[in-house]
This record gives structure tokens, C-alpha cells and sequence, in this order.
């Protein structure tokens, strides 16, 4: 398949379409309205349903009631919107439907601004809404790796009957870059959708619900969806290493957009001796607790730097999988700031002593 | 009108001096200058609230010389209510886009004047989402082309365009509704008797009230300032007919 | 006489003033403010009249109206 260069936005309504996805419901917002201008022309093409709801509140409950088909739904919004759908995403999980959601953030709370931001981590990872539930969340940190990740989301959602999340930022939805879509897009098998409410004909009624009035049976309900949530900490967890190396000093903690920025800030370093390895969660529910641990605890690492565009959310899950094994730092900036390379650069040097050994000791280059 | 030298049209007190944001040709601008010769015809300034809803008229607060409250998408009657109940003294109003009220508001503003809640409303329905680029609204016209419409709103798929005030009269509770215009200088001088009976209302402490103002958006529209005064004028007010749909006295409430 | 004056810095050249003036003695200068508009501008102020029809419908209020003496009380605002 040939490389398009598409907006960040375009390619992710794209990549769902690819998915199989046939139900959109959104509600106008910035900076991803993008992706309900290219549907409303798209979605008619393969005979699929696009609709701009009221509100997200509604936008959320109708996925709620397309999900029920048992047919492939997703929406997209942005940080104030994915808000106003945190009930109903408690609802799709707690009546294990599938459906997947894009989360393009920007800087908050409240209306905060439009630019990009990571600060709906705790939200998208904690559970926004009420109740014992997770959604399992994908976050890209290219726009080619948005489009996979939402082809993977609308097959994970499916095997696991559970909201699945991806979140980018303005960012990854304003840019544009090259994209290459699979030829012929493949999935595991997955068990038929019986549950789906189609009419009860030949078969009992079906029933999709999240009440369970008998304690005994609400917490039957709370403990197959945590078996589901382990589950996915066993099978889905990814994550990526760059230039992760023995002699690494700083190992940094970083994921979509800022993940990439530190990459360049790696390449600069190594250049001026200094050695740093990123680890970046793709995967951040669920979080990958062991991997992080295996890569931090090495003999040279002085310090792990988590580095967001928060004020330090990723950061809580990065120390619970350390538990004090080593030093943890933060560097983030907030407001729809994205940090430069120089900046962070600045940050790691002030973090550790350069490697002398490598280069002749009056060689200093500031 | 302020009393300097001969002046016989000058800027309102209660409109601060900065440049807005609105597009060229944009009538927000109009409104917002009768909202302010309002407040200072009947001395409120001073103790007004306004509430800027989300959209193209967010940044209200810049331009209208009082205090103000941001509110969240559509919940501005939400926060008019919570703040008059606790002051009913100030004089509180909304300003909210048809996207604002007339979308995601919609329940607000429907229990609000239900309640008979004592605050203005000022409606702008210009037909389409203007801050986030033109997409369709509950406002936009049959085959009105939009960023979410493309082909034209298909009323078959979508439905007819929503009337704000005519839905609100069917409401019980006593309230002052008119739909206003002005996209030419006879309804801009209509539309300020309106806003200023709505102000009266609330200093009376009468009623709730509602002035929808038909407004133009150029830029989404597509149209120069003056053929979106013509399209506002040919096509809008067929569907949305101008006039006074409730006072206070129609419910026999003395 | 009556006289116009146009606030440069407000004027964005949207160019409704210049349709309802019942004397038509406004027109869009070429001269670009330092907003990068086309302002307005009155080319005939002896034949203003005075009735703020311009400043009614101007969308920025960059439009001021001054009597000088003569008031045409034409209409109330």
C-alpha cells in the first residue's frame, strides 16, 4: 500500500474505517472536529452510520445503544468532551460492550485551552467515571502508530467487550506525516456476539445491563470484569525501548508526542556523552509495571526521569512500579506547551555526571 | 449615551475599548453593543454578571465591562440560576451561540425558564458552530451547507431546524420571549427595545426572560458581510419569524 | 455640520457601513489600517446628515457621531 501524507485526525477516522468500524457519534470540538468532517463523507461510502449528537453526554450513551448491535462503534473527542462521557463509559464497561474511544487531549481543567497535553492520564488510566472498572488505553506517539493502534483498539475491544481508549494530543491529531493502511486489515479470530440485543427470535431474550440490585451478584459482575482487566495486564501490555544500552546514566519514562521529542534528545546527548535510554509505554492501562522495573533497576542507572506534558500524572504509576529501587525525577511542562529537545536536555545534564571515561577529560562542550 | 461634548453616538461605558476578535461583518458585535448601551441606559453596569457561554462569543468577558463567569458548554443557565438564587439582587445574564443553547443547553435552558428563574438570556442563532469551524447546528437550515453537513442539512436524516423561543413559550411558567434580528440598522434598533424590555424584567425582578437574536457569520456562511445580511434576511426569517411569543401578562401573572 | 469620525484601529473593512448610509457618502478607503484592513471612510461629509444609521450597524463601534449644532432628532436609539 502506497504512504499518504494525511492529518493526524484524517488518519485515525481512516484507520477505523479500515477496522470495520460501521457507527460514529461526535460532537463538534477542538482540535479534533477533523475526524467528523472526514467521516461524514467517509462513513456514507462503506454504508456505515455517522451522527453529531447533541452533546458528548449523549454522544457517549448513543455508543452505548450502537454498541448493543453488536456492530463496530467509536467516537472521538477531546479532554471537556471525553469528560461529559465518563457515566456512560462506567455503563459500556460495567455492561461489557465493546466500542472504542479517541481521546485528542488538550490543556485543562476545565476549558482550559486547545493545545496539545497528556493531563488526562489519571482519567483515561484511573477510571473518569464511577465504579470498579478499567478501559484499556493505547497511546500513540506517531500518526502512523495512531492509525495501528486504533486498528488494534476496535479488535481488543471486541476480545475483551470493554471500552478501549486511545489517547493522542493536538498534536498527534493536528500533524500530518506519512501513513501506510495494510493492505488487507487481519485479526485473530474472535467468538461470534451473542449477547448482542438483535431480537429475541429462536433464542432467549437477551438482556444488556449494568444493575445488579443483589450485592452478590453486582460483585459477581465486578470480579469477571477484573478478571478481564488481569487478563489484559497478562496479554495486552506493549511498550517500546530506545536506545536502551548498559551503560545508559538516565533512563526516561515518556510517552506519545514528548516520547518522540526526548528520542531526539537522547540521539543529542549520546553524541556529547552522555548515555540515556527512553522507555515508552504504549500501552498505559495496562501499565507495563514489570518491564519498566526490569529496565530501571539496572547497576548504571542513576536516576529515572519521567518527562510529561502534565503536571506529573504517568509519574504515580512509574514510582508505584519502582517502589523506591531508584531515584525518580520529573520534568513537565503544561498549559498546551510542548517542551523542546533543548530543554529537556538541559534538565537530564543538571540529572548526571557526563561519562568521562569515553571522552578526553578536557573535551567539554556546552 | 454618554454625555461628551456633542456626541450624538459614542461608545457605550459598558463596552470596554478592545478590538474583538469577531470576524469581519460578524454582528456579535452589534449585540454585544446593545447588551452594553442596555446596561448603562438603565445604570446596571455596576452591578451586572455576565456569563459567557463556550464558542465564538467565549471571549464576551474581554469586551462587555462587567463581571463575568465562563461557563462550560450549554450550563450557563445552570450557573445563572445557582449565582441569582444566591444574589437575586444582581442583575444576571447569559450570552450563549445556538451550538451553546440550542444544542448541548438545551435542558438547561428549557428547566431554567420552566423554574421562571429571574435572568436574561440572549441567544445568538446563527445557524452553524462558529468557534470550532463551521459544523452543523440544531439551527442550521435545510440544505444550509456545513462542515458536518456537506451535501446540505438532509432534514429526512437530521430533522428541521430547532425553534428556540417558539419550544419555550409552550412552557407554563410566565416568562418574556422575542426573537429579534439584526442584520440591518431597523432591527438592530428592534432587537436593543427587546434586550432592553428583558433587562427591565429582570430589574423588576418579573420573570425570565429570552431575546434570540438572529445573528450572520460570514466566515462559516461563506458569504461577504452584506450577502450573509441578505441570506440571514431571505432564508432565516421564512423559518424563524421575528416577534414577541410571551410576556409576563399573557399568563394573566399580575 | 454633522461629522463621521472612523476609528482606524476598530474598523476590520467589512464594509456594512458603507451599504446602509441613506446618503451613500461612505466608500472603503484604499488606504490598508495596521490591522492589514481596508477602512472605511466618509469621501462627502458635508452631506451627512447626522442619523447614526453608519454607527448602528457598524459591528465594532469604530464609528462615532458628532451633531455639531445641527440635530436631527430622526428617529430614537
Amino acid at each position: 500500500m502506497a504512504k499518504v501524507l494525511m492529518k493526524g485526525n484524517e488518519a485515525i477516522a481512516e484507520a477505523a474505517i479500515r477496522a470495520g468500524a460501521t457507527g460514529y457519534f461526535c460532537y463538534p470540538i477542538t482540535p479534533q472536529s477533523e475526524v467528523a468532517e472526514y467521516l461524514v463523507k467517509r462513513m456514507p461510502e462503506i454504508g456505515g452510520v455517522f451522527l453529531q449528537a447533541e452533546s458528548e453526554v449523549a454522544v457517549g450513551n448513543m455508543l452505548f445503544g450502537a454498541a448493543a448491535t453488536g456492530k463496530r462503534v467509536f467516537t472521538s473527542s477531546s479532554s471537556p468532551g471525553i469528560s461529559l462521557m465518563q457515566e456512560a463509559i462506567s455503563y459500556i464497561a460495567g455492561a461489557q460492550l465493546p466500542c472504542v474511544i479517541i481521546n485528542i487531549v488538550r490543556g485543562g481543567p476545565g476549558l482550559g485551552g486547545i493545545l496539545p497535553a497528556q493531563s488526562d492520564y489519571f482519567q483515561a488510566t484511573k477510571g473518569g467515571g464511577h465504579g470498579d472498572y478499567r478501559t484499556l488505553v493505547l497511546a500513540p506517539s506517531t500518526v502512523q502508530e495512531a492509525v495501528d493502534l486504533t486498528m488494534q483498539a476496535f479488535y481488543l475491544a471486541d476480545k475483551y467487550c470493554n471500552p478501549v481508549m486511545i489517547i493522542g494530543d493536538g498534536m498527534i491529531g493536528q500533524m500530518m506525516e506519512a501513513v501506510e493502511f495494510p493492505e488487507k486489515h487481519t485479526e485473530p479470530e474472535l467468538p461470534p456476539k451473542d449477547w448482542a440485543t438483535t431480537g429475541a427470535k429462536g433464542r432467549p431474550p437477551n438482556l444488556i445491563k449494568s444493575l445488579f440490585l443483589d450485592p452478590l451478584a453486582l460483585e459477581k459482575n465486578n470480579l469477571i470484569l477484573d478478571e478481564k482487566y488481569e487478563k489484559m495486564k497478562k496479554e495486552e501490555v506493549r511498550f517500546e525501548l530506545y536506545n536502551v544500552k548498559p551503560r545508559n546514566k538516565v533512563l526516561i519514562i515518556s510517552y506519545g508526542t514528548i516520547a518522540r521529542i526526548c528520542e531526539t534528545v537522547i540521539d543529542e546527548l549520546e553524541a556529547e556523552g552522555y548515555s540515556v535510554g527512553l522507555f515508552r509505554p504504549i500501552t498505559v492501562f495496562p501499565f507495563p509495571e514489570k518491564a519498566l522495573k526490569k529496565e530501571a533497576i539496572r547497576a548504571n542507572i542513576q536516576t529515572v526521569l519521567t518527562v510529561e506534558m502534565s503536571t506529573g500524572q504517568m509519574l504515580e504509576d512509574v514510582e508505584r512500579a519502582i517502589a523506591g529501587a531508584k531515584q525518580v525525577k520529573f520534568y513537565g511542562r503544561t498549559g498546551g506547551i510542548v517542551p523542546g529537545p533543548d530543554e529537556v536536555k538541559e534538565q537530564i545534564k543538571k540529572l548526571v555526571s557526563k561519562e568521562s571515561s569515553r571522552k578526553p577529560p578536557g573535551k567539554k562542550k556546552d | 449615551m454618554a454625555e461628551q461634548s456633542n456626541a450624538i453616538f459614542s461608545r457605550p461605558e459598558s463596552l470596554t475599548e478592545t478590538v474583538t476578535h469577531y470576524c469581519p461583518g460578524c454582528t456579535h458585535g452589534v449585540i454585544h453593543r446593545l447588551i452594553a448601551e442596555v446596561l448603562d441606559e438603565l445604570d446596571l453596569r455596576e452591578r451586572a454578571l455576565g456569563i459567557a457561554p463556550v464558542g465564538c462569543s467565549v471571549l464576551a468577558y474581554n469586551y462587555i465591562n462587567c463581571d463575568f463567569l465562563e461557563a462550560a458548554h450549554g450550563r450557563a443557565p445552570a450557573f445563572a440560576t445557582g449565582f441569582k438564587r444566591l444574589r437575586p439582587d444582581m442583575i444576571v445574564f447569559t450570552y450563549q451561540g445556538d451550538g451553546d443553547l440550542a444544542s448541548i443547553g438545551t435542558n438547561e435552558i428549557i428547566h431554567a425558564a420552566n423554574r421562571g428563574e429571574k435572568f436574561t438570556t440572549i441567544f445568538i442563532n446563527n445557524a452553524v458552530y462558529g468557534m470550532t469551524g463551521g459544523q452543523m447546528a440544531p439551527t442550521t437550515m435545510p440544505g444550509q451547507v456545513t462542515t458536518t453537513c456537506p451535501m446540505g442539512r438532509d432534514v429526512a436524516q437530521v430533522g428541521q431546524p430547532i425553534r428556540i423561543v417558539e419550544m419555550l413559550s409552550a412552557l407554563v411558567t410566565p416568562a418574556y420571549l422575542e426573537r429579534v434580528a439584526v442584520h440591518t440598522p431597523l432591527h438592530i434598533i428592534k432587537a436593543k427595545r427587546a434586550i432592553k424590555k428583558a433587562f427591565s424584567y429582570q430589574k423588576e425582578g418579573r420573570c425570565f426572560s429570552l431575546v434570540e437574536v438572529l445573528s450572520t457569520c460570514p466566515t462559516n456562511w461563506g458569504k461577504t458581510p452584506y450577502e450573509a445580511t441578505e441570506w440571514l434576511n431571505d432564508t432565516m426569517i421564512p423559518y424563524y419569524p421575528l416577534g414577541c411569543l410571551k410576556t409576563p401578562n399573557d399568563c394573566g401573572d399580575e | 455640520m454633522p461629522d463621521v469620525t472612523i476609528d482606524k484601529n476598530h474598523c476590520k473593512g467589512c464594509g456594512l457601513c458603507v451599504e446602509v448610509c441613506p446618503q451613500g457618502i461612505l466608500s472603503m478607503s484604499k488606504e490598508l489600517t495596521v490591522r492589514g484592513y481596508f477602512c472605511a471612510h466618509v469621501h462627502d461629509p458635508s452631506r451627512c446628515i447626522g442619523c447614526r444609521i453608519c454607527a448602528i450597524t457598524c459591528p465594532d463601534v469604530a464609528i462615532e457621531v458628532h451633531a455639531n449644532g445641527t440635530v436631527f432628532n430622526l428617529f430614537e436609539y
